[in-house]
């Protein structure tokens, strides 16, 4: 026996049981949904400020492999409702799959791929940075011209706290990281769409 | 949510007493005469203290009759003690003492697959939990609804690793539709009726509810919530019924275009009852319907439209017509890899229309162009409407085409005679002769493997949840337990369990719960004293390497005997019938032994990986 089932001869190779319609050249391969071109998401989650509600959404996400780059919760206008933001890379497909997966759970009221829409986006960092007598002078200018701003000075280091996108923020680090980072922490990209409408107020209806 | 607080409901006072209730008196001399007196009293049942205090265990009870639960199954254990200390005062509550917690689980999954009422199963904390999480995760691949209930340790202990503490509730959080810690008797009518709500509400699923023994014993006055109160709390649970009008209208468009277009009819179809629409939607178009495993029952196989069963060991003919469809109409199913193989070689030529009332399943494993969001039933019927009328004559050409392979498929792969090779009794001849000497109107449950396949393709089902598999987990040891239930839920039904030697070892136990709670299911057990599917792809994939294949049973007749089961052997095809009539005579449990064939393999076969075009048929030289 051929440890191979192809290699026997066996296993019909080719065309498709059926005939084949009336075009004579056979169909493309049909696409696998997610395997299209990865880019950056932001999906905005609007969900009852319930115990474990961000367990079941961690966990859902690892379950289904989406990778999350990062997830920023925190309590809205009321009391019983938190927003999430929460940045995946992956295909369209992949991402709408990841927002209609969320969806599903019972604490989850909404959930809006906002990658595509103007929206405002920011992130806060703190990083601790080292600095000496002879340098520190050229850090506070640094971070003043980042439109950053100093909250602690000590000798030997400045934290500095910067707010802005993502990228402005990464540009931020590896700028200052020639002077040595000692600690750096980030909240992870909060977002909201820009005009009058309302994700929160949607969900109220 | 607001509950109502002044609806405190009492215990029946028709119940009759719990025989040794508050029997133990501190022996304290003085009292001794009216201690006396009051144990009489309650030998007699009289004197019984109606304004006992209403816990937590009491709501419960409550809740379950409420929702119209007339059974469940569960097995006792330290914190879920106080439950079992009251269930003497709900007598309308039928209680089933499994063998296993897994056996429960899986029994109030065949209970609910049949009836399409919620099943509900109980546990311990600790190893009973854990013991159902086979169960429950049955039950959440195969969308059924069930509701698992499970003691947890005091809410003071909790975190605290305390005797027969786990995480339950972190460990089913993945495997449900939802699940809850209840630590206040005040929340448990709120958390049951949501619990039922969800599970058996749009697509279904298993619950699971967690509750700490405090609140189990915690005195409580809070009514029951209404339905409507039930939903306004669950803003974030909406389901789509209807489908979208102006998706309905592409695919009427679709429908009406397609020359070759092929019905996929899944699980779905049966939760929302919608045979009926199913098959007039398919008469009206007089396009033909394929099914799913998990869909067998949606059509009477005998209709002139049903095609038959799809998919890895599906039929070949059906498999023909899905890979030459220029359409494929699903409804209620989800392109799971048994049914598509390799999805980018899967129906080249076929437009996609998908409803299903989970929208998270519409484009996750195959891509389509039409979307549908909605329940099955509401969705054909809206189709039906729309659709023009397609006489079978307009279509004599394509339906001919399709009963040409169809005569070739069925005929080749099937033993007649009974005899696979050497005489040696052949499986898919038993399955058939159990069809066919139960009118094909029972139950018939189905364990995993071999087994399950032969039943699917060869028994013929004509009515809807009249066949339980464990299609998506896949669990063996399914079959005993879940016929346990689906026996418990459609008496009116003779019950078969159809099941391999493998599976039949898994969870035997509960022969004995068939036992005791006069369960009257049939089994039938197919012994190739091998792990037989095993056994199949170790033959055809794995180059012979036979490891691990080979099974040692015991003497099944004495098994049953000590059991207290009738049971008898069939070793030929002729002693096929005899056997099952047999099983059929005996009141109340009984098991049919069949000693099929070491070698025979289900055919065709799709490989893992492969596509639907690449079954093999046949294996070693032989036309199996």
């Amino acid at each position: 026996m051929s440890t191979d089932p192809n290699s026997n001869g066996q296993l019909p190779v080719g065309a498709p049981a059926g005939p084949a319609p009336a075009h004579a050249t056979p169909p493309p391969p049909r696409s696998l949904p997610g395997s299209g071109e990865t880019r950056r998401h932001v999906l905005v989650a609007v969900v009852l400020n319930k115990p474990g509600v961000l367990n079941r959404v961690s966990s859902l996400m690892r379950a289904r492999n989406f990778n999350i780059d990062s997830l920023a919760v925190s309590h809205t206008d009321r009391d019983d409702v938190s927003r999430m933001t929460i940045t995946l890379h992956g295909d369209d497909v992949a991402v709408e799959q990841a927002a209609k997966q969320l969806y599903r759970l019972i604490d989850v009221l909404k959930v809006q791929d906002v990658t595509s829409e103007p929206t405002i986006e920011h992130e806060l960092a703190l990083v601790k940075i080292r600095a000496t007598e002879s340098n520190r002078d050229e850090i506070l200018r640094f971070v003043e011209l980042s439109r950053g701003r100093v909250v602690d000075m000590v000798e030997g280091s400045v934290i500095a706290e910067v707010t802005g996108t993502e990228g402005e923020i990464d540009t931020f680090v590896s700028l200052v990281r020639t002077y040595g980072i000692k600690e750096l922490v980030r909240t992870g990209a909060v977002v909201m769409a820009r005009g009058a409408g309302s994700i929160e107020e949607a969900v109220k209806k | 949510m607001t509950t109502r607080t002044d609806a405190s409901t009492p215990p029946s006072p028709t119940a009759p007493a719990k025989p040794g209730r508050r029997s133990h008196v501190p022996g304290d001399g003085t009292a001794n005469a009216a201690a006396v007196e009051r144990a009489r009293k309650e030998m007699l049942h009289e004197g019984r203290d109606l304004k006992r205090t209403r816990i937590g265990a009491d709501v419960l009870c409550e809740a379950l009759l409420r929702q119209g639960v007339d059974v469940f199954f569960s097995y006792p254990g330290g914190v879920i003690l106080p439950l079992y200390d009251v269930l003497g005062d709900y007598p309308e509550l039928r209680h089933v003492l499994v063998r296993h917690e897994q056996g429960g689980a899986h029994a109030a999954d065949g209970y609910a697959r049949v009836t399409g009422r919620v099943g509900v199963c109980m546990g311990t904390s600790g190893p009973g939990a854990t013991n159902l999480v086979t169960g429950i995760g049955t039950a959440l691949l195969d969308s059924v609804p069930m509701v698992a209930i499970t003691g947890n340790v005091p809410s003071a202990l909790i975190g605290k690793d305390a005797f027969q503490e786990i995480d339950i509730n972190g460990i089913t959080l993945p495997m449900t539709k939802h699940n809850y810690l209840v630590r206040d008797a005040n929340d448990l009518p709120r958390v049951v009726a949501e619990a039922f709500h969800i599970a058996k509400t749009g697509r279904p699923g298993p619950v699971h509810i967690d509750i700490t023994k405090d609140a189990l014993q915690q005195e409580t006055h809070v009514g029951h919530p209404t339905d409507a109160e039930v939903i306004a709390g669950l803003p974030g649970f909406r389901p789509n019924l209807e489908g979208h009008g102006r998706q309905l209208k592409l695919a009427t468009t679709e429908i009406a275009a397609a020359k070759r277009p092929v019905i996929l009819a899944g699980h779905g179809v049966l939760h929302a009852e919608a045979w009926d629409a199913l098959k007039a939607f398919a008469e009206k178009t007089s396009i033909p319907v394929a099914w799913t495993l998990l869909g067998i029952g949606v059509m009477d196989e005998t209709h002139p439209l049903a095609y038959g069963y799809m998919g890895m060991h599906g039929w070949k003919h059906v498999n023909r017509a899905i890979q030459s469809a220029d359409l494929l109409i699903a409804v209620g199913m989800r392109f799971d890899d048994r049914v598509t193989g390799n999805v980018r070689t899967y129906a080249p030529y076929a437009r996609i229309i998908h409803a299903d009332i989970d929208p998270a399943e519409i484009g996750k494993n195959v891509a389509v162009e039409v979307p549908i969001v909605g329940d099955a039933r509401r969705v054909l019927e809206a189709l039906t409407r729309m659709v023009p009328e397609t006489p079978m004559d307009a279509r004599k050409d394509y339906l001919d085409q399709l009963a040409e392979w169809r005569r070739e498929s069925e005929s080749s792969s099937w033993h007649g005679s009974g005899a696979w090779r050497d005489g040696l009794l052949s499986a898919d001849y038993v399955v058939a002769r159990i069809g066919e000497l139960t009118d094909h109107a029972a139950t018939y449950v189905a364990d995993v493997g071999q087994n399950q396949m032969w039943l699917a393709r060869y028994a013929g089902f004509r009515q809807p949840n009249s066949h339980v598999s464990s299609g998506g987990l896949g669990t063996m040891g399914f079959s005993v337990p879940a016929a346990m239930g689906a026996a418990l839920g459609r008496p009116d039904r003779e019950t078969w369990a159809i099941t391999g030697d493998g599976g039949f070892q898994m969870t035997f136990q509960e022969l004995m719960t068939l036992v005791q709670d006069r369960i009257p299911v049939k089994i039938a057990l197919f012994d190739n004293k091998k792990l037989g599917m095993i056994r199949q792809w170790q033959e055809i994939i794995y180059a012979g390497n036979y490891h691990s294949a080979h099974l040692l049973g015991p003497d099944y007749l004495k098994l049953a005997e000590a059991f207290g089961i009738p049971a008898t052997k069939a070793s030929t095809p002729a002693e096929v019938d005899e056997a099952i009539r047999f099983a059929q005579g005996v009141d109340g449990p009984a098991l049919v032994w069949f000693e099929i064939a070491e070698e025979q393999n289900v055919f065709p076969m799709m490989p893992a990986g492969k596509g639907l075009s690449d079954l093999i048929e046949h294996w070693g030289g032989a036309d199996e």
